[in-house]
């Protein structure tokens, strides 16, 4: 306990946040893990949604979803991240090796956000595209005007756990040098400062709890009205019951 | 008018739906398919708005062939009313119902305006336009699905087994509001059931269908009572268990002007009215849904 105590006076101590000659200051650190979890992500998304749309909506390559998260959870990221280090050269104007480091938080962010895009879709009723299509939506007003509200809340679930593996990727980075929040922990390992790696810690949890609790808010917000959270199923309408125990006769106020 | 051109589908799984159908759907009319399930009543219904395409044969709307015309475009001008509803959960009953009238780039007042008046038309009221479908009871998500079918004024209206899934009173009521829709919006109506009463009570020309789609009677409900072409179709409707059979129970002592009736299997099955002892005739004539035939068949009604 007393520990913790201390990693958080570490970090409330003015001197710990601009690096010097001996150790690394926490502000640099803190930029670059921001930095690089936000080109990481970035990318990861741009990759893994429209692939992930594009198996939910076709039910095209579903193995491929299910078979890359697989692989992604058996590879053990600390040794994939040298490899990749090793192997991919450094790029002149490029800051020490960020591109291999890039390579490997999207390696291991894309699965997670895959499964999301693609779990959300297929999450969404059959019969619900099914009359969509009837009524004459093309099949991009499916996707965009029903599968994507409707399974936004599986969606935004795979963005969030992206997010926190890209951040805690991102930590494993400073194993092999690359400065991130990570660089107390590995720093104060070799150092033997154990309040120096609980302040890191903390550091690198805060992070990951703040951006959640921001995602957690956006998935609230996405989630259709009316639609459970979790469970776009319609249910079963055939005997006309209702989507979920609301009050009839409540009336429902909504700006357009 | 709808024509089917020996039309058969085969799926890919190697089940053949609907084997070489052929059939004229008239304008204006209600024709209903009917039959047991699995019969292929879906798979004809979803034929027309190109839902499923057919393997084999042509489909022709007023004489053009729907195969040469894109399926979003066909789609948007015929309605289409499903067993559950298929509404989108995420939108407001009024949205719903204007989803057809957004596709079609209507502007949103004029888009809101005719979904309001489509409640009307289909007998919601329109503090409901704000709900969520699933706000609503079975029977009045089944009202919106018409609503919505009828949104972009379309001449042919696709209604699959819409009054299935609710119960036989809120079912009476569906049926007469769409007898009276067909009346007063002069719709092409193609009806599928596997319900005879309601075939027959809806239909102006009615098909009764076996396995792979396959005729086994087409004519009005009266031609079909009158005249079952086979064993399939006595069974189908019920003629050969005396069901629509009726005798007065002599047993029975009348109270007043009413005679009790039964059924070959001795069950009463109403009553009907005669003055001193004698069966009233003449005063009502048998109802005429189709324009064309009406040669009475008093006995049966
Ligand atoms: N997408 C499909 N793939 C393969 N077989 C299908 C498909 N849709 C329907 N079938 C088969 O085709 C046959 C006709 O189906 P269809 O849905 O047209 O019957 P139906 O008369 O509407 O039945 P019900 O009254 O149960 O709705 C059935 O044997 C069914 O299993
Ligand atoms: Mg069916």
């Amino acid at each position: 306990m007393n520990l913790i105590i201390e990693g958080f006076a570490w970090i409330f101590d003015p001197a710990h946040w601009t690096t010097s000659s001996t150790s690394q200051g926490i502000s640099e650190a803190f930029v670059q893990h921001i930095i690089l979890t936000g080109i990481s992500l970035l990318l990861t998304v741009l990759i893994a949604v429209p692939l992930g749309f594009y198996i939910g909506h076709s039910g095209r390559g579903r193995q491929v979803a299910i078979i890359s998260s697989n692989v992604a959870r058996a590879v053990p990221s600390l040794g994939l991240l040298t490899v990749l280090i090793l192997a991919i050269p450094i790029i002149p104007g490029i800051p020490n090796n960020y591109l291999a480091y890039i390579i490997v938080f999207v390696l291991l962010g894309i699965p997670p956000m895959l499964a999301g895009a693609y779990a959300g879709l297929e999450s969404v009723d059959r019969e619900t595209t099914d009359a969509a299509r009837a009524v004459g939506m093309t099949e991009w007003q499916v996707l965009t005007k029903v599968e994507i509200p409707l399974g936004a809340s599986l969606i935004v679930g795979g963005l969030r756990s992206t997010t926190l593996q890209i951040v805690a990727t991102v930590t494993i980075g400073s194993f092999l040098g690359q400065v991130s929040l990570g660089t107390f922990i590995v720093d104060g390992l070799e150092q033997g400062d154990f309040v120096k790696m609980i302040g890191g810690a903390i550091l690198v949890a805060a992070l990951a709890l703040v951006l959640d609790g921001i995602l957690a808010l956006v998935q609230r917000f996405v989630v259709p009205r009316r639609v459970s959270r979790g469970s776009i199923d319609t249910g079963n309408t055939a005997h006309g019951m209702r989507l979920r125990a609301s009050t009839p006769g409540t009336p429902i106020t909504e700006g357009n | 008018m709808i024509e089917f051109k020996s039309v058969s589908k085969l799926y890919p799984d190697g089940t053949r739906a609907v084997d070489d159908f052929s059939v004229v759907i008239p304008s204006r009319k209600t024709t209903v398919f009917v039959g047991s399930s699995g019969c292929g009543k879906t798979t004809l219904l979803r034929m027309i708005n190109r839902m499923v395409d057919p393997t084999d044969g042509v489909i022709e709307i007023d004489g053009d062939d729907i195969a040469k015309t894109e399926p979003v475009h066909l789609r948007r001008g015929i309605g289409y009313v499903m067993q559950n509803s298929g509404l989108l959960p995420h939108r407001r009953v009024i949205d719903n119902v204007a989803t057809v009238l957004f596709l079609n780039k209507v502007p949103k007042p004029q888009a809101y305006a005719r979904a309001n008046e489509l409640l009307d038309t289909v007998g919601l009221d329109r503090s409901l336009a704000k709900r969520y479908p699933g706000e609503l009871s079975g029977g009045q998500q089944q009202r919106v699905g018409v609503a919505r079918g009828l949104a972009a004024n379309p001449n042919i209206l696709l209604m699959d087994e819409p009054f299935g899934a609710v119960d036989p009173i809120v079912r009476v009521d569906l049926q007469a509001e769409t007898m009276r829709l067909q009346r007063e919006l002069d719709k092409t109506i193609v009806f599928v059931t596997h319900d005879i009463d309601e075939a027959f009570l809806l239909g102006d020309q009615v098909l009764i269908l076996e396995k792979g789609a396959k005729i086994a009677q087409q004519g009005t409900p009266e031609e079909i009572l009158a005249n079952p072409a086979s064993d399939f179709v006595a069974n189908f409707i019920g003629a050969d268990r005396g069901k629509r059979r009726l005798t007065v129970d002599s047993k029975v002592k009348p109270r007043g002007d009413d005679l009790v009736l039964i059924d070959a299997g001795g069950y009463a099955a109403g009553v009907i009215s005669a003055p001193d002892g004698k069966l009233a005739t003449g005063t009502a004539s048998p109802k005429s849904r189709s324009i064309s035939n009406k040669t009475s068949q008093a006995g049966d009604a």
